[in-house]
């Protein structure tokens, strides 16, 4: 990998791993073989009761494995005191579990102490912590966690997971109980974190749009945690492994493709008939659009940025082209995701305006645009190319 | 002068005249439930914290202290004076028996309540079974156990008058001579002085009580 040196994650091994409760007949977890890259999320993902929160609380050994071997970083776990190696795997579950009766800085300092750093390293851990989960210091190190909005207490649970700069992190469906938006945001701030952190990461969640979103690969996982199919967002979206897989990725796979796609990826001509509204002349414009064939124009400010639409028929009477024709609606980015520009391409009724990163035009996308990178992306991973327009299920 | 003002003027008498006795029954009263409490806390915390964990064994502890406290207290003092003899052996033993229900019965309601995720949490981080109790769970249930030894204290102010029946220390003695030289001079005043110093201390014991859960109780879990 050329960008090792930043990567602060350990590479997790699960070999044969099977957990049997005793009087059970059939074991909850069964001959789970995986490998876990470091420095990567890996989303584990599958119904209620597939034993994914098993498998993944057996890296940390809260519960033991009955059978198999699980490698950390190329040490044997199994052989490890537990207490030391809980210390080393950050955890962070859902609704945070935070202690009650500690403030938040003595909740991030737990692990710290533990560990027995000394008074004032802990100190400035702590106030890097809360810094790196966007809660300011001196606003919120005294408070205890009730005085805390679910998002922010969610904020003090990975920080306390990082605290002791693990390699390992392991979140149990950490946002499984925030509203939606808030949710949204931790995500994007775990994400953000991530391409500072470079932590390994494994995170059990049972919505596959999460999964979908944070994953740089993703286990499917069936009954006792069997691996259905363990792949990239992109692979698993145009090529489920089978039927269950695909009942799981769920109607509208196509369009959540989408959302791993950037306008930037694809192709956005610059087929648009431009020009600046304080330079030129509506007869100008006028006889260029006839020559050319087209009835629409885009008008652009002096620093090229999309401003309005303008048709033919409305330069004849114009004597400016600053008070003519509909302002431009939806604009896309070139960060955008295809999502966010399919949106745009039917609010804007066939195409949208693509701007650059300070906002000027540069091209466009149409319906087209989309269905051939979903294509495209379908090709790649080996799945035969449906006939356009046929929905995926 | 009316007769309840001469009632309340020969009472004032009497204590002024006995103070010295009286401060000291009253002294030895709260200092032997005090003692008791805390024994009885020492005791039921630990076996709170030996069955909470199964539900099976947290009902026979509760239904075993209950079964203590059905004893009437004359009676249980009776059948401990053949075996520990008088004094304050036996009422002190008594009143650590009377002070088990409350008291493991809220250790286990308090630490069964403790929220798994929290547990979970810590033990997820690293805690040894051990830091997991006396930094989590125990500090979690403490407003619980707390609330357990202040009602058993407030019991056992009542039920250390009765163990004077064992010639136990305290102000019972001054209750039950008042009571049995009913018509004699200063009976009376010799049981009112007894009952109402018992009140007066439970209400200091409350106070104290009061004072104890601010200092020990984290803002973050206070109600």
């Amino acid at each position: 990998m050329a960008d090792s040196d930043n990567v602060s994650g350990v590479e997790i091994q699960l070999d044969q791993v099977t957990k049997r409760y005793p009087g059970s007949r059939e074991p909850a977890v069964r001959d789970v073989s995986m490998t876990i890259p470091a420095g990567k999320i890996v989303i584990l993902v599958g119904p209620s009761g597939c034993g994914k929160t098993t498998t993944m609380r057996m890296i940390n050994r809260l519960i033991e494995p009955t059978s198999g071997t699980i490698t950390i970083g190329g040490e044997d776990a199994l052989r490890l005191d537990p207490d030391t190696l809980r210390r080393k795997i950050g955890y962070a579950i859902q609704q945070a579990g935070l202690f009650p009766h500690f403030t938040v800085a003595q909740n991030i300092a737990v692990v710290p102490g533990l560990l027995g750093w000394n008074r004032s390293r802990i100190r400035e851990r702590v106030d890097e912590m809360m810094d790196l989960v966007g809660l300011e210091p001196a606003d919120y190190r005294d408070r205890y966690p009730r005085q805390l909005s679910g998002g922010q207490q969610q904020r003090v649970g990975v920080a306390r997971a990082l605290a002791a700069d693990p390699p390992v992190l392991l979140m149990d469906e950490p946002f499984g109980a925030v509203d939606p938006i808030t949710r949204g945001n931790l995500q994007d701030e775990l994400l953000r974190l991530q391409t500072e952190l470079r932590k390994t990461i494994v995170f059990v969640t049972h919505d596959f749009d999460e999964a979908v979103k944070l994953g740089d690969k993703i286990a499917v996982l069936g009954d006792q945690s069997a691996i259905l199919q363990y792949d990239t967002p992109e692979a698993i979206l145009a090529n489920p492994a089978d039927d269950t897989v695909a009942g799981f990725v769920g109607a509208g796979a196509s369009l959540k493709q989408l959302t791993l796609l950037r306008v930037r990826d694809v192709e956005y001509p610059d087929i648009a008939l431009t020009a600046v509204e304080t330079r030129d002349s509506p007869g100008a414009l006028r006889q260029r659009m006839t020559e050319q064939g087209r009835t629409y124009a885009l008008l652009l400010d002096e620093r090229g940025r999309p401003k309005r639409w303008v048709h033919v028929r409305d330069l004849s009477s114009a004597t400016s082209l600053t008070s003519v024709g509909r302002p431009v609606g939806d604009v896309v980015s070139t960060q955008s995701t295809l999502q966010d520009a399919l949106e745009a391409i039917i609010a804007e009724g066939g195409n949208a305006v693509v701007t650059g990163s300070r906002g000027e035009y540069v091209g466009m996308v149409d319906i087209r645009t989309v269905t051939d990178a979903v294509q495209q992306l379908r090709e790649e991973h080996g799945d035969a190319p449906e006939p356009t327009g046929s929905a995926a299920s | 002068m009316n007769d309840t003002e001469r009632v309340i003027m020969s009472l004032f008498d009497y204590v002024v005249d006995r103070w010295e006795r009286l401060s000291l029954s009253a002294w030895l009263h709260v200092s032997e439930v005090v003692q008791a409490t805390l024994l009885a806390a020492v005791v039921g915390v630990l076996i709170g914290v030996a069955v909470y964990r199964s539900p099976a064994g947290s009902a026979v502890a509760t239904a075993l202290a209950s079964t203590i406290l059905t004893i009437p207290s004359f009676a249980l003092l009776g059948l401990l004076i053949p075996v520990f003899g008088l004094g304050a052996t036996p009422s002190v033993i008594a009143l650590v028996l009377y002070a088990l229900l409350p008291i493991t019965r809220n250790t286990i309601v308090g630490l069964s309540g403790v929220d798994p995720a929290v547990r979970d949490a810590a033990r997820g981080i690293g805690m040894s079974r051990l830091s997991v109790l006396t930094r989590v769970e125990l500090r979690l249930a403490w407003p619980a156990i707390l609330a357990g030894m202040r009602v058993a204290t407030q019991m056992l102010m009542g039920i250390a008058v009765i163990a004077a029946y064992a010639k136990g220390p305290g102000l019972g003695g001054e209750v039950f001579s008042g009571l049995t030289r009913a018509g004699s001079a200063n009976a009376t005043n010799q049981a009112l002085a007894g009952t109402l110093g018992v009140v007066i201390l439970a209400l200091l014991l409350e106070a104290g009580y009061f004072v104890l859960a601010r200092l020990t109780v984290s803002r973050g879990i206070r109600g």
